[in-house]
């Protein structure tokens, strides 16, 4: 039933508080495309993104209804590991957030934590994901210095290099470029878009444009509803819901 | 292999949970001790605490277990409190308005301010008693009600400082320029929108800087001087409620001790009065100040 | 008018803002003017470093004291630092938020508990379960007045300064950044331990520090415990004597010996030093922490 649908949400409504901050989103997401949620700011994508990989866990008085198959499995079932369902997913987050250590340490970080002990897997581990996420010719030589002193761009990739070094099959992206200059911006993009051949790439984005360039499928958030879902080219040539269009004309942003 | 990273798995959640009921013992631990300080002093106070001891002064042989109370001790603290707070707050108010109408947060002078005030604040309360001495050596006076105040003030005045300053930094920006592009000139700003708008919050840093002043023993030790009466003038030496408990711990009659821990009780109940109603009026704060 | 009136309020609080400094420079100087006496007769290294104490003679060593001032400060840091760090971790960390909220009044009033009271505590309780129970388990005779006594009641006097600073600095550690970690399939604790305790590290020094300057100059309610014996201890279940006690004690005779006053004005002045050093040192950290999380 699942077959090219890596994760499925039923019937998912989030509540912050009183605040409905998703209702009833239900949603396919396609294998090995990028799927790209638009919608206006506070409209839940973040939300609905954070709900993927059970980082919503970490906010206080969050509630959860209705379910999140990850391969067929209910993410938010009692006896579902948090840890195993995060290890599939890559995060990247608005801001580029380096760990407080080397470059080589962001990378080997999670391969560490899952108990990689081997200094020759974990050297070929780097180099693999950072040639992967395109740093590796700009890092190559300084490994061992603080990922602080990267720059941005380079901190952004360097967390793409970190979330695929886990090994994941789903790479999650919040408005990933939203604080990168537009170099490094398309810099991102076209990794994200050579990714896609082996991940499932799922990328919040309040940029049109970007949407436009990068996606091959398209969900519609407004005020935590679900409008509107389908292939890229559809929904941006002929979308069927009003609000759709007047989100992409401009009308509602 | 499965099962090997199955095992790495299960040790993982298991240092997991480990540190957090580490953590969370260490949490109870803590509150463990508040509870058991404020159990012990009130169970042990019971057998001595009475009427006669809140309303009178001691009579003659108190100290060996006869007559009286520490009515003069209750008085000396308050008196002393009450002054050394009120000077306090005037050295406080011109140096936290300064910092936040003349100066911005992040400039220089307010940067080495707040920094000498944090400073102060860590002088211990013995070094401020010794300095206290000197200072009561230097003006030519005894061991006085004026001489503790001076010193408790000294000692209240970075605290006060610094819980209103952190107050009136919650004041926007824009409050302060508003009143400022009306035509009032900075100085009646400063006085009448911050202090109206903090008033709750200065009212705070009073009460804390007060319940610290009223529980320090180390300060007033050289310089309040003490006594078995109630002082009627500044230049009076003065007892303190803890300085009480001290000398009554000190004596070897039992009768006596109780009665210390009855003072350590009626003292702590006077804290945690001013520290309640602090709390309330920091309640207050948070809903009145604009964010 | 008004405008004058503006100028010299702004003048006037000029002085003013300079006032913490002063006073700080004041108390200082006061001391030293105070101790002079001492230095003349007593070269300094002498007055820190011996251990002979007889006022009478006229020989003031405070090497006892100042020794009695470590063991009893660094005992309590020992068991202040891991179960403050703890404490804050569970808060910062684990904790729901209603008991997140519920410890803040606990902490305050731990920090707002005169030390008078805690010394009678002390008295009641700690120095018998000194005494009777931890000294025979660890085969020693005690009176239960001592170092221990006094370390123990002061590590729970510390820790709000630590918890509180603590608290801070975890807080000012991005949300994002543990769910970068946690992301990855990290554990609460690893992400704890590998980013939140990596980037307050700093911090978290600095709270040390702080509750250590603040420790050292504790002064009654140590006093009332530790047991007041002038020479320097071998064990945790020896008595001591801190300088704060030195100075708090002998306030009485000290205008009838010639050079007393001088020389306690003098422990004071070392305390004062020691004390402004630390907490110098601390907010310095902290103030750089502050910096580099802008």
């Amino acid at each position: 039933m699942n077959g090219d649908s890596p994760i499925s949400i039923r019937n998912l409504s989030v509540l912050y508080g009183d605040h409905l901050a998703l209702k009833d989103v239900s949603l396919d997401i396609p294998a090995k495309r990028i799927t790209s949620i638009i919608g206006p700011s506070g409209c839940g994508k973040t939300t609905l993104l954070k709900s993927l990989n059970r980082l919503l866990d970490t906010d206080d008085g969050v509630r959860v209804r209705g379910q999140v198959l990850l391969d067929g499995e209910d993410i938010y079932a009692p006896r579902t590991e948090v840890t195993r369902i995060r290890r599939k997913m890559g995060l990247l987050s608005q801001r580029p957030q380096v760990l407080p250590m080397s470059i080589y340490d962001n990378v080997a970080y999670g391969p560490r934590i899952h108990g990689l002990r081997s200094r020759k897997e974990l050297n070929e581990r780097v180099e693999r994901y950072l040639r992967l996420a395109g740093l590796w010719d700009e890092v190559e030589g300084r490994l061992r210095e603080p990922a602080s002193l990267l720059s941005v761009g380079q901190q952004q990739r360097l967390c793409l290099a970190r979330g695929l070094a886990v090994e994941p099959e789903i790479i999650l992206g919040d408005e990933p470029t939203s604080a990168l200059d537009p170099q490094s911006s398309q810099n991102v993009e076209r990794r994200l878009l050579e990714l896609k051949r082996d991940y499932t790439v799922i990328v919040v984005t309040h940029i049109l444009r970007q949407a436009r360039r990068i996606a091959d499928h398209i969900a519609f958030l407004y005020l935590g509803e679900l409008v509107e879902q389908g292939p890229a080219a559809e929904v941006f040539a002929a979308p069927k819901d009003p609000r759709t269009r007047a989100y992409l004309t401009g009308e509602i942003s | 292999m499965n099962a090997l990273a199955a095992n790495h798995l299960g040790r993982r959640k298991r240092t997991d949970l480990v540190f957090r009921v580490l953590a969370a013992a260490s949490a109870v631990m803590v509150l463990l001790a508040l509870l058991l300080i404020l159990g012990t002093i009130l169970w042990k106070s019971v057998p001595a605490l009475s009427l006669s001891m809140l309303t009178r002064t001691p009579k003659g042989g108190f100290y060996l277990g006869r007559e009286g109370g520490i009515l003069n001790a209750i008085v000396g603290s308050v008196y002393l409190a009450l002054g050394a707070t009120a000077l306090a707050l005037l050295l406080s108010l011109p140096v936290v308005l300064y910092l936040n109408v003349y100066k911005g947060r992040t400039s220089k002078t307010a940067v080495w301010t707040r920094f000498f005030l944090d400073v102060l604040w860590g002088v211990p309360s013995i070094v401020i008693g010794a300095f206290g001495f000197v200072i009561m050596l230097a003006l030519g006076l005894r061991a006085s009600l004026l001489a503790g105040i001076l010193t408790v003030a000294l000692l209240e005045f970075p605290i006060m400082s610094r819980a209103i300053d952190e107050v009136m930094r919650l004041v926007p920006r824009e409050l302060k320029d508003a009143s400022a592009s009306l035509g009032a000139t900075r100085f009646e700003t400063a006085v009448k929108v911050l202090v109206r708008q903090t008033a709750p919050g200065i009212l705070t840093g009073v009460l804390l800087a007060m319940g610290r002043g009223i529980g320090d023993a180390a300060s007033v030790l050289f310089t309040a001087g003490f006594t078995d009466r109630v002082p009627g003038s500044l230049a009076d030496p003065a007892a303190t409620l803890p300085l009480a408990i001290f000398f009554q711990l000190g004596t070897p009659f039992p009768e006596v001790q109780e009665r210390a821990y009855a003072s350590a009780a009626i003292l702590t109940l006077i804290i945690l009065v001013i520290s309640l109603a602090a709390r309330a009026m920091n309640r207050k704060v948070n809903r009145h100040v604009v964010k | 008018m008004r405008l004058l009136k503006d100028a010299l309020a702004r003048r006037a609080m000029a002085v003013i803002a300079a006032l913490p400094g002063l006073l700080v420079l004041f108390i200082v100087i006061g001391l030293f003017l105070r101790s002079k006496a001492i230095l003349g007769v007593e070269p300094l290294s002498r007055f820190l470093f011996s251990s002979a104490w007889s006022p009478m003679k006229g020989e003031f060593g405070l090497l006892p004291f100042i020794a009695g001032t470590m063991w009893v400060t660094l005992t309590a840091l020992a068991l202040a630092v891991p179960v403050s760090i703890l404490t804050a971790i569970y808060l910062s960390e684990y904790a729901p938020r209603w008991a997140r909220r519920a410890a803040q009044p606990v902490i305050d009033l731990l920090a707002g508990l005169p030390s008078v009271v805690y010394g009678a505590w002390g008295v009641i309780l700690v120095v018998p379960f000194v005494g009777n129970v931890l000294a025979p388990l660890a085969g020693v005779y005690s009176s239960g007045y001592s170092i221990l006594a006094g370390g123990i009641i002061l590590a729970i006097m510390t820790f709000p300064t630590i918890i509180h600073v603590t608290l801070e600095v975890f807080a000012s550690v991005p949300r994002a950044l543990r769910e970068a970690s946690l992301s990855l399939g990290a554990t609460k604790w690893e992400t704890t331990r590998h980013v939140v305790l990596r980037k307050g590290a700093q911090g978290i020094l600095a709270a040390s520090v702080l509750g250590f300057s603040r420790a050292l100059g504790e002064t009654m309610a140590v006093l009332m415990v530790v047991g007041n014996v002038p020479s320097v201890p071998r064990s945790l279940f020896d008595p001591g004597y801190p300088l704060p006690a030195l100075i708090a004690n002998n306030y009485g005779e000290m205008m009838s010996i010639p050079r007393y006053d001088a020389a306690l004005m003098m422990a004071a002045l070392v305390l004062m030093l020691i004390v402004l050093a630390f907490n110098v040192l601390a907010r310095g950290i902290l103030i750089r922490v502050e910096r580099k999380v802008r």
